[in-house]
Formats: structure tokens, sequence, C-alpha cells
């Protein structure tokens, strides 16, 4: 079964491309530092399916416990599944928030592969915080991590 | 047994294995109850295959009378209704009987049993002791039992049980039974795996065909299905949904496949256009109505998604697990609506949306079925989402079928819904007589306006209040915004607003701008229609300058304002007030001077840099900063000081007059507003006793502590237009003063605007509040922040006079300073300084003299000539005209004229002119000052001004009289103590009183001397003289001097005169003094007492008026004069033995000598100076104590102690101490003194004293005994 499963996924990566239709950043104190979507008509809906879900981040970090929170995994997994979105959640030791939303027609896309768009994303944010002309706490204009969040969305059509 | 067989096989959760029944049926009967009972009490372990761990399962058992047709046929898998083991039932115990009927019934048993291939059986006999003891004639019963082995038991003995007296209550019986059972469960266990093995086995074979063509998934999913229910059968619920979940898994990725270009043939029927959309069904364990349209290959996607749920759901509630079943729910709604598209399967507009509801209802009713209230409180998280999403579908459906719009719905959409009813077909039996059925709900939401609105808002008031509970605050505030947006489709604001203004402030709050811009845009709608005009107009203004909208959206918004604006108020009407904030944003203030410390009436210009967030260009008829005036204290000089730090001290301030206001776009900062609040302004605060400034505490002050400490929400009041009325359309005080700028078009973007300050009255200015009028409408700032100040001083006109160099020097011409600042005094034509002219001081104007006038920035304004006029009296400077406060700076030659006799200080002419010469000391190097006063009479005052000058004497002058003999010499010294360097000339001596014939000698170098800083010049004179010698010279020494720097050397010498007086000139006494050796040596020796000869000689008779000096008595005819003479040897040289003084009468004559011997032993050896010798008049207690010579405190101390040393006899120190008393008693009691002789000094020159400086050598005793070695 398993292996049936994973031969069908492989006739599909070729059809589905494997990228997120909204991608956002939002600061501790729960403002957007930077926030992109595809296609841009729908920016509105994104921005606050996005916002939604930051009740559903705030509750899965509070279920952690104070104690536990060192070892709690950054990647908080499904946050809100809509009709047509999957919202995806992750945090950083410093309640930095990354958001990711795939169209949820795209099934290709398997957890492992969200959780490494997350690092990615991850890594490129800490670039954004390491370069010394960036104001911790600005909205983000780095070059480098909207072409790296570009590479990870779905080309607009 | 009967009663088993004729019950239908029915699929519900009663279903268990079927074990049949063959034998003895009546025997069967009587043990059913026992077993039936039995066999479940006991748990076995199922070991199973393909790894899965080994379980303990209860076994139950559906016993059913033996019939062939229960035997399955070839391909039939029903494995709910196959046999697992046959069981035969015999309590033959005679052979006879056995061998007659039993052994062929069970042959054909067997035979039937072989033929179907089925090898699960097992033969059961029955022992009784009852009916053994009948039988008399039977055989041991082993002997039946083994024969049955025999006959049938090929190697299978376990194949045949013996069960004893089953009915009884015996221990034998119990064992048996036990026994019995265990084998029973083992078999059918045994039974069990493989069977089901061998139908696993066919399953997987079967699925391995899908890709074959006429592969049917309806088919596959029956197979596996059956497996299902096994297993739910035998209770292994977990087991069971798993099999439900692989079919689930297999079907999507078909599904997915399909939507990929891979389709399968059998999926065609799944794509079928949707007909029938009545929702999940949930309330029967196993919907059969679904289940037979899958076997019959006619289900639709939704029918097949809905009969896996449904199973799906069932196992997890036996599984105790209901939350998943909501989670899987919305999980598996949102995945049909996708799956349905992805298919490209037609649907009903709506129908979907009808589906999904009834969906969600039939989860939520099915779970509340199922748990306690309690329960679902607790556990709201889990199904709100099922519970918004019915909200949201219902809500869609409303839309669709017109139920929002104000209208109602038209007749299309009537005819939709009831298209969208007929779907829905008829109410399912089971909820038939359930009043709050899904199906009625949506049935009835969909029939009318009225119970649609009443089903959407409780629904959306539900979901609201679980989100509420369980702190998802944001998601509760989005099904509000939708609530309000249904309230604005109904047309009732009113109720929108509350919604709309709770989510827009969490928008704002959280910097999300995007969604302030949508809010915001619905929510002007809403106030629009509300009339909250002034509310109205703010959130215009705030979407005006939203840089998320269009232009054209901005300038519509714009425009709204705009035209309020220009519409002429009615009576009732005030003007409104909005926030400044939306409209434009303060950037910089700039104030010119940068200073922002002026005069009174002085031009202060304040730009301000503003940044328009209109769209279009404005015109602001009055752009007013009100001004906050508080009177100034202090000096204004201080004040301008710390207006400079204060201007210069924002936070982004700058200096140079600069204020920053803080940036950053409008809605960003909205946003950074609230979540990052403005950073702490601390500054540090000393308060210093007045007095001595010393600390008395410090501490740190906040200086916007108005930003940071506001309430929470009043702070989004800026931003969010319905919090209110604005903190007041400030009543704007007419009186108070403020920084006006009239009819301005304020650009979009960045404009300046130039204010004049108003510097009427000397204070200090705060702008307040900032307030922009268009037409109706005022923009209003309530608060500028940073301060911005500035300060307005006023002065008084000022004269001073400065010199130009250090030090004012007497005697030569000195170039002063005039400066007056103008102050508040404009100077003007005529306007004349009036200078009392003193003789001391003479002002030297030159021809060429002219004034400079500076602005009050130091600026050089204009230049020009003075015209100086003096009269005798009154030297008058006429000023040109400058304007207030500049400052008009001129220099003038003036020359203080050296006073010839300084050394008067008690000489102060208090003239008109009021000069008066106060010498004294110059700090460090003896300079005589003088202090000039000068008083001047200035235009704007009618008081005389005057200003002192401080002139330095270059030169102290210092005369002595030298001696030799009788001749006589003047020596004047002077010494140049100032820093300049001169060229002296000319130094001449003259006697005043010309009658005196004295020749005066210059023994002076005719040349030019130079005297250089700090030198001095000694000059000399030898006085000659005929007769006598006045008692009295009056001498005046005059030299000219120049500064070696001045350019005319022959003009620019000055006079410089010094006059003194010289007393009792001519030589009275010589002295002379012998020291003699011991008689019989030739020199003195230390530690010999030698002889000391005085001798005083009269040199000239005393005159007459020296005469009355020096008291003379008359004794026997001849007139002495007493003298008292001492030896005072302060070297130590000397030790005086014996009489060391005494007095002598000197009788009057010239050449008159008297002689004294005195003893004196020198005390070291060498050439020792004489001791001194002093001569004193000694005058006698006179009657006359009112001419008592000048009491100088130092001279008579010197005196008394003298007369306690040497004239004890004459009085002792309680009389000399009495007699200081009698100054100050009084002369009434004089007569008790006792008169007392005085003694007095002679003037220099008087006393000539011959052995002045000699030596006398004196020998060391010869016979030391003590010698000085020294080793080294």
């Amino acid at each position: 079964m398993e292996h049936t499963q994973s031969r069908d996924a492989c006739w599909h990566s070729r059809h589905h491309s494997k990228m997120a239709v909204c991608i956002a950043v939002i600061a501790k104190e729960n403002y957007p530092l930077y926030i992109r979507s595809v296609p841009v008509q729908n920016e509105l809906k994104f921005h606050y399916t996005v916002h939604t879900s930051l009740d559903v981040v705030e509750e899965k970090i509070s279920a952690v416990g104070k104690a536990m929170a060192d070892q709690r995994e950054l990647y908080l997994g499904l946050l809100y599944p809509t009709e047509d979105y999957k919202v995806y959640g992750y945090v950083t030791n410093s309640k930095v928030k990354f958001v990711i939303v795939v169209d949820s027609s795209n099934t290709s896309l398997r957890d492992n592969e969200i959780r490494s768009m997350f690092r990615k994303l991850h890594n490129s944010f800490t670039d954004v915080m390491c370069n010394p002309f960036y104001n911790p706490g600005d909205t983000i204009q780095s070059k480098a991590f909207d072409s790296m969040v570009s590479a990870m969305m779905v080309q607009a059509s | 047994m009967e009663a088993h067989e004729e019950k239908p096989i029915i699929y519900t959760m009663e279903n268990k294995p079927i074990v049949t029944c063959a034998g003895d049926q009546s025997l069967f009967t009587s043990l059913y109850t026992s077993l039936a009972q039995q066999l479940p009490r006991e748990p076995m372990e199922w070991r199973r295959s393909y790894g899965r761990a080994p379980k303990m399962i209860h076994l139950e058992a559906n016993f059913v009378q033996f019939k062939e047709e229960l035997l399955p046929k070839d391909g039939n898998r029903a494995l709910l209704t196959f046999p697992f083991l046959h069981i035969y039932w015999t309590d033959c115990c005679d052979t006879e009987m056995y061998k007659a009927s039993v052994k062929d019934d069970m042959l054909r048993w067997q035979s039937t049993l072989r033929l179907h291939g089925s090898v699960d059986w097992l033969i059961v006999v029955v022992e009784s002791e009852a009916k053994k003891k009948n039988k008399t004639n039977i055989l041991p019963r082993t002997s039946i039992v083994d024969k049955i082995r025999n006959d049938f038991c090929n190697k299978q003995s376990d194949r045949c049980v013996v069960l004893s007296d089953p009915l009884k209550e015996s221990s034998r019986s119990q064992d048996s039974w036990s026994s019995f059972l265990t084998k029973l469960r083992t078999l059918l266990l045994m039974s069990f795996t493989k069977n089901l093995g061998r139908f696993e086995d066919d399953m997987r074979t079967l699925r391995e065909k899908r890709t074959e063509p006429g592969w049917s998934f309806c088919d596959y999913f029956m197979v596996q299905e059956e497996l299902a229910f096994v297993f739910e059968m035998l209770q292994q619920f977990e087991d069971a949904l798993v099999q439900y979940d692989e079919l689930d898994a297999l079907f999507t990725q078909y599904v997915l496949n399909f939507g990929a270009g891979d389709g399968a043939n059998w999926l065609g029927s799944f794509c079928a256009p949707v007909k029938r959309w009545n929702g999940l069904l949930l309330r029967r364990p196993i919907d059969m109505e679904k289940r037979e349209l899958i076997q019959r290959g006619e289900a639709s996607l939704l029918d097949l998604r809905s009969y896996l749920f449904s199973r799906q759901c069932t196992l997890l509630i036996f599984l105790q697990r209901p939350w998943e079943v909501t989670q899987r729910a919305l999980e598996l709604l949102h995945n049909c609506v996708q799956e349905l598209c992805l298919l490209e399967v037609s649907v009903v507009q709506g129908a979907l949306d009808c589906w999904v509801f009834l969906s969600c209802l039939e989860v939520l009713h099915r779970i509340e079925g199922c748990c306690d209230r309690a329960q679902l409180e607790a556990n709201c998280s889990h199904t709100v989402g099922l519970w918004t999403y019915a909200t949201e579908k219902l809500k869609s459906l409303g839309y669709l079928c017109g139920l929002v719009a104000e209208k109602g719905p038209t007749s299309e959409d009537l005819n939709r819904t009831v298209d969208l009813l007929a779907g829905l077909g008829e109410e399912r039996p089971e909820t038939v007589n359930s009043l709050q059925s899904p199906y009625k709900k949506l049935n009835e939401a969909l029939s009318s306006v009225e119970a649609f609105e009443k089903h959407y808002l409780e629904l959306s008031h539900a979901a609201m209040e679980m989100y509420r509970a369980i702190g998802r605050m944001r998601s509760a505030r989005l099904i509000g915004k939708s609530l309000a947006e249904f309230y604005m489709k109904k047309g009732d604001p009113e109720r929108a607003e509350g919604f709309l203004d709770d989510s827009l402030r969490s928008y704002v709050a959280e910097g999300w701008s995007l969604q302030v811009t949508h809010t915001r845009k619905q929510m002007a709608e809403c106030q629009k229609l509300l009339q909250q005009t002034e509310d109205y107009l703010q959130t215009s203004a705030l979407l005006a300058g939203d840089a998320n909208l269009t232009v054209e959206e901005r300038k519509h918004f714009c425009q709204e304002i705009l035209t309020f604006a220009s519409q002429p108020p009615a009576p009732s009407d005030q003007t409104v007030a909005l926030s400044m904030a939306a409209f434009a944003q303060l950037r910089q203030m700039q104030f010119s001077p940068p200073g922002a410390v002026v005069h009174v009436g002085a031009a202060l210009q304040l730009e301000l840099r503003v940044r328009c967030l209109m769209p279009v260009a404005v015109k602001v008829e009055q752009l007013a900063a009100t001004l906050h005036f508080s009177l100034e204290q202090g000096g204004a000089r201080g004040r301008a000081g710390s207006a400079q730090r204060r201007t210069g001290q924002g936070p982004q301030g700058q200096g140079d007059g600069v204020v920053l206001f803080p940036q950053g776009s409008p809605l960003a900062g909205a946003g950074m507003g609230a979540s990052l609040l403005p950073a702490l302004e601390l500054y540090e605060m000393q308060d210093r006793s007045p007095s001595d400034s010393s600390l008395n505490s410090t501490g740190v002050v906040c200086k916007n502590m108005h930003l940071l400490l506001r309430r929470h929400d009043s702070s989004a009041s800026l931003d969010t237009p319905t919090a209110g009325a604005l903190p007041a359309a400030i009543a704007v005080d007419d009186g108070a003063q403020m920084l006006r700028a009239r009819d301005i078009t304020l650009q979009p973007g960045d404009n300046s605007i130039l204010f004049t300050a108003p510097t009427g009255e000397p204070g200090s200015y705060t702008l307040r509040q900032l307030c922009g009028s268009v037409g109706r409408v005022q923009f209003v700032q309530s608060h500028i922040y940073p301060v911005v100040q500035y300060e307005v001083y006023s002065q008084e006109p000022q004269l001073t006079i400065e010199p130009l160099s250090d030090n004012l020097l007497a005697g030569i011409p000195q170039k002063v300073k005039f400066t007056i600042a103008t102050g508040h005094y404009s100077v003007k034509k005529g306007d004349a300084l009036q200078l009392s002219n003193t003789d001391s001081m003479p002002i030297l104007h030159s021809s060429c003299c002219s004034a400079t006038i500076l602005s009050s920035t130091g600026e050089r304004v204009g230049e020009s000539a003075l015209s100086i006029q003096s009269s005798e009296k009154v030297t008058s400077i006429s000023l040109p005209p400058t304007p207030p406060y500049h400052t008009l700076e001129f220099q003038l030659e003036v020359l203080c004229h050296i006073p010839p006799t300084p050394f008067k200080p008690d000489i102060e002419r208090l003239t008109n002119g009021e000069v008066r010469h106060r010498p004294k000391s110059h700090a460090d190097r003896g300079m005589i000052n003088i202090d000039q006063k000068v008083s001047i009479d200035c235009p704007w005052s009618i008081y005389s001004t005057l200003i002192s000058l401080t002139f330095y004497v270059p030169f102290k002058a210092k005369h002595s009289i030298l001696s030799a003999g009788k001749r006589k010499y003047i020596q004047v010294c002077l010494q140049n103590v100032s820093d300049t360097i001169f060229h002296l000339a000319d130094p001449v001596l003259t006697e005043c009183q010309p009658t005196i014939p004295v020749e005066l000698l210059s023994l002076n170098a005719k040349t030019q001397q130079t005297v250089c800083s700090q030198q001095s010049v000694f000059c000399l004179w030898e006085m000659r003289w005929v007769e006598r010698l006045p008692l009295c010279l009056q001498c005046a020494f005059s030299a000219s001097f120049a500064p070696v720097s001045a350019s005319d050397a022959h003009t620019a010498f000055k006079p410089y005169r010094y006059e003194f007086q010289l007393d009792r000139v001519s030589t009275l006494y010589s002295l002379k003094a012998e020291i003699l050796p011991p008689s019989g040596d030739q020199h003195c020796r230390t530690g010999t007492l030698c002889g000391l000869e005085v001798s005083i000689t009269r040199q000239a008779e005393p005159s007459e008026t020296e005469g009355e000096e020096e008291e003379s008595t008359e004794i026997e005819g001849l007139r002495t004069t007493k003298l008292m003479y001492e030896v005072v040897d302060n070297s130590s040289n000397w030790a005086v033995c014996g009489k060391s003084s005494g007095v002598v009468s000197m009788p009057v004559a010239a050449s008159a000598t008297h002689r004294v011997q005195m003893e004196v032993m020198p005390l070291f050896a060498g050439h020792l100076p004489f001791p001194n010798i002093k001569v004193f008049k000694y005058l006698p207690h006179s009657a006359v104590p009112a001419i008592q010579p000048d009491t100088d405190s130092c001279l008579e101390n010197d005196t008394m102690s003298l007369l306690d040393k040497g004239l004890d006899d004459q009085g002792d120190t309680a009389s000399i101490r009495s007699r200081g008393s009698v100054h100050s008693v009084g002369s009434g009691e004089q007569q008790r003194v006792l008169p007392m002789p005085r003694l007095e000094p002679f003037s220099p020159g008087q006393v000539f004293y011959l052995s002045q400086g000699r030596q006398v050598l004196v020998l060391p005793v010869t016979d030391d005994h003590v010698m000085e070695v020294n080793v080294t």
C-alpha cells in the first residue's frame, strides 16, 4: 500500500508544483514583517487567512508548557485547513512566526517538504536579521529574502 | 435454534461469527445458554499474520443450525455469512445406536463439509451419568469417543471433544467445560486466522489487479469492507478502521491521479453529475442504501464519501474518539469539495453548500449525541471549525438564494432555491420526528428571509461564542466582520457598526494594513448610512490617505470631505474637527534664525514641512498653530541658552532650530505604535538648592509620558474614527496667540509652509495644537511632539565702554570702544551721547571717526561717520540712526592725566564730572590705578549713565635724600610698572618755591633712556645752597615719556610729573663710633670686652622752626637739647655690656660734641661690622598733649619698648598702659596721668653717621682648647 502511494505521488510531482501561494513572516508582536502571495488579486483574502491563523499559532505555542518551551519543535504543522487552502505554521525561538499557505488542491506537498520550506525560510530570515543595516522590527525588504520566497511560491501565471 | 435460523442476517454490530451446529439439536439447545455465556468469558490471544501484533480477544459466536446452503459457494467471499466452525453435537453412548444412525449422519455432515472445502469442524460428545445409568448394557464411553475419533479424526484427535455432565454443578463438569471452551476458542481463532488470511490474500490479489481494465473500485470496496466487518464483528474496531482508511486513501489517490490526467475507467461512475446532496448520514451504523449503491456501482462521489465517512465515524465513536470525527469531518468536507472540482463533476450551484452544511450539522449532532454537555464545552476547539464551516456555507447559500438582499429573493433566486431543495430529497426516516434536524434547518432557512436570518445569526453567534471561549479572538472577529457584512446587506448599519469597529481596532492594533483598509472602507459605508458625519469624514480622511487604495478611491474619499467642507453650514452645525494624522504628517519644523531666541518684535520664521496625505491638492484656508505663552523668567540670555538646548533635545532634534518629527508610513506607524510603544525619553533631573546650589535631589524624568501613559483604547482614537469624539474640537481662543498661514494649497506629498511667529511680548512660546481649516472641516493635531518652543526677550538699550587693550594706561592717549546695544530703542537722527568733559580725562577726537552698525546676529549692517562736537563742558557724539536690537560700535581716544600727587588718598573732587582719584594698588604689580568715571547722557534715558574706566599709571616714583656730611643729594627712582617699554627723556627736578635759594645740580645723563617693563631709572641731583637749607623743600620731578612703539616720537612724548616734599633736610648731628681694643692689645679678640666710644657732634644750629620742634631746655644758662642714643646689634655679633642706651644733653652750639663710652664684646672673630647706633630726639613730657605727634602705633610701640628697656626709673608699664586709655576716656582725667617723655626719630638726613659701614678686625682667642677635626 505504502509502496503504491509513493509511486502514485511520483506520477504527480510532474504536474503539481510544490509551491506555496502565500508566505508570511509575522513579528513577535503579531504585525506582518513580510507577506507575499500569489495571485495578487487574492491578497486581501490571504492577509485575513494569515492573520486569523495567528489564533492557532498562539494556541499551539501556549499549549506547550513553559518548561518545555525550549524543546518545543519550531514547526507547528497544519494550523488550519480551509476549503481552498492549507495553512502551516512555524515559530522561531524569538516568537517570530512563519506562515505558509498552500493550495488545497496541491496534494503532492508532503509534510517533509513543508518543513524544509520553513527551514529555508528560517535560514533566509536569519540572514536578514544578521544584516547590520536591518533594523529588527522593520518590515523585511531584503532582495535575497524576496527571491528565496519567490522560489518557493507558485509562479504567477 | 430455530429462532436463530429465522433471524435474518442484518448488518448490525450484533453480528457475531457464525458457528453451525449439526447433530442433536435438542442437546445443543439445552447447552446453548451456558455456551453463549461462557464463550466470551475468557480472552484468547490471537496471533496474527504479517507481523501484526497479537491481540487478546473475547470471542463470541452466533450458533446456527447447520444447513448446506450456509456453506459458501465458490467465489462467494462474503465473510460475514461465512461459518467459521462447524460443530457436530451428540450424546450417543450406545454403540449400536452410533453404528445405526449417528455415524451415518456424521458421515453425511463430513462429506458435505469436505465438498465445500471446509476443514473447520468439531465433534462434541456429551456424556451424562443419567444416560449411562439407564442403559446398563452400554460400552464404556471411551469406546464411542474412540470410535468417533477413529472414524473421523484421522490424525486430528483434537477435533473430537467430550463434554461431561455439562448441566451439573460438579468440578468434573466444570473442568470439561473449561477444556471444551478452550478447544472451541482455539479452533475458532485458527479458523479466523486461516480464513481471514486467505481472504486478505485474495483481497490483495484483487487490489493488485487494479490497473487491469475492468477492475472496479466498488467491487474491491465490498471485499475490503467485508474484512472490516469481520474485524468489527470481532470488536477489533481499530483494524476495521484501518480497512476503511485504506479504502479512503486508495480512492483519494485515484481521484488525484485522475485529476493529474491518469484516469481510471471505473472512476467514470463517480463523475456523474451530483443529483442528491442530502448530506452525511451518521445515525445508522451502516447506511444500506448507500452501500447498495456502491455495490451496484451507481454511487456518486458524494455517496461513496458519505458512506465511507459514516463507517469511519461509527468506528471512531466505538473507539471513543469523537474529536477525531470532527477533525476528519472537516477534512472530508474540504476534500470532497476539492475532489468534485478536480473530477470536474457538474454540481448545481449551491448544492455543495447544502451538502456541506447538512454534513457539518449532522456530524455535530452525532457528536452531541455521544458526549455530554461538559465534554462538548471543553472541546469547542474541535467543533468550532464545523460550526464556522456550516455558517459560511449557510451564508453563501443565503447570498445565492437572495435571502440577504434587502429586497428579498427574486424569482430566479426562488427557482434556484427550489432546485436546491429538490436535491435534498425526502427527509430521512431517522430524523423525521426530530425537531432540529439539519434537514429541517436547511429547509427552513432557505424558505424565508426571516428564517434564514434567524438560523444564520444563531450559527454565527454560536461559532463566535465558541471562538471567544477558546480565546481565538481573531477568528471570532472575522465572523463578526462577516456578520457586519450581512447586516450591511440587510440595510442595518447600526448592528454592523459594532462588529466593524471591533475588527478594525484589532487590525489597527496589530498593524495589518490591508485588513485595516478593507474594514475601514466598510466602516465608511456604514457610517455614511448612519449619518455619523464626523466619524464618516474622519474615516474618509484616513482612507483618502491610505496607500493601499487606488488613486480613484482615495480621490473619492477626499472629495467626500471637500464636498462636505464646502457646504454652507446649517445653523445647528458646527465645524467638524478631524484628526490631523489622517490628513497630513508633520515632518519637520525649522526656525529661522535657528536659535529660536529673538528679541521683541524681531522677525522669527518657522518653516513647517508637512506631508499631505491627500491624493489631490487641498486648499487650506488657514493653518494655525496655537501658542502657549508663558512669561519669561530669568535673564534673556539664560533663557536663550535653555531654549537652544530644548529645541535641540527632541529625540530627532539636530540643533540648528530643526525639530524632526518621528517618521513612518501611516499604517506601519499605526501598527508599530500599538505594538512597539515609543521609546522612553528619559532625562536626568537635578534639583539644586537656590542658595548654594548644592544638590537636593536628583532623578530621572520621562518627557514623553503623555504618549506612554495614555489609555490603550484611546490611543486608537486617532486612527479609529469610531472611537468617539476627538479630544475636543478645541475651542480656539481668539485672543490666544497663534501662528497662522492663510490660503495655502497643500499638494500631495511634502509641503513647506512658512509661519511668521509673533514676537510681541517677551516670554516663552510653545506650540500646542495645529489646526488646519478647510471650510467646515478642521484638521486638528492636539499635541505637537517633540515640543517646539521659541523664546522672545526684551532688552533695555545699553551703553558700554571698554578698553581696547588689556589695561588703559594713564598719561598717554588710549583707545576705548563704545558699544551701544540699542535694545528696544531705535536711535533716531539727531540722537547724541553727551559726555561731560573732565579736566583729568579729555576726549581726543580725531577727524576720522566712524561707527559700525551690527545686527542682532552680529552681521555688519552699515557704517557711518560720527560727528563729535565739544563745548566747554560737554562732548556731544551724534549717533547715526540705528534700528532697535542692533549694536552700534565706535572708538574714541581718551587721555587720562596722571595726577601729580598720587599719594593723597583723601583728595576726591566731586565736581560735575565727578572725578575721583582713588589710588590703589594694582593687584599684582603695585600699579596705581585711577578710576575715571564718565557721566554720559543717553538719548533713551533721562538719567545719566556713569561709566567707570580704570587707568593704570605706568610709573611708580620714589624719592630719597642722600647725605654726605653736610652735602645733600636727591634721588628719584622711576619704575616702569606697565608692560610697555618707554623712552624717557628730560628728567628735571625743580624747587617749587623760587624764594628759596637752592640750586639743584643734575647729575643725570642727557640722552633719552629706554625703560623696559619692570625696570627702574634713577636720577640724582645735588643740592647746593648758600645760606641755610629751608626746613621744607617742595620739589617737582618731571620727565617726558613715550611708548617705544609710538610712531611719532616727538609728539608722542607726554609729561610725567612727580611732586614731593622734603622736610628737615639739613644735617643736625654727625655720629661717630670707635671701637677700641682692650688696653695693651692691638686687636680686639672674641670674648674680651672692648670699648665703644660714640661721639655725637652738632653740625648746625637748629633753625627757628627746627628749634620749635626740637625741645630745648636751658640748664644753667646753657641751652641743651636732649638726645637719646642706643646701641643695637641685630646681627648678634656684639654683646653690649652694661649700659646700651642713654640720654645726653647736647648744647645748642655748633660743633658741640658729646662722647659716650660703652663696653661691647665681640662674639665672633673676623671683620665685624660696627653695631648700630641710633639717636632719637628725647622730648620731655609736654603739657601740650594736643600736638602729640602722629600716633603711628608702630612707632609708638617701638618707643614704649625702648622705655621699658632703658628707662625703668621713669615709669612703669602700668602707667604706660593707662596712658593708652587716656584717648578714649577724655581730657578730664588727664591730671592723674604721669607725664611721660617721648622719643622721636630724626628725619632721614638729619643725622649723619660717620662710621656707617665700618668694620673692625676681631681676632680669635689664642688658647683654644677645642679643635674641630674633620676626618673624611
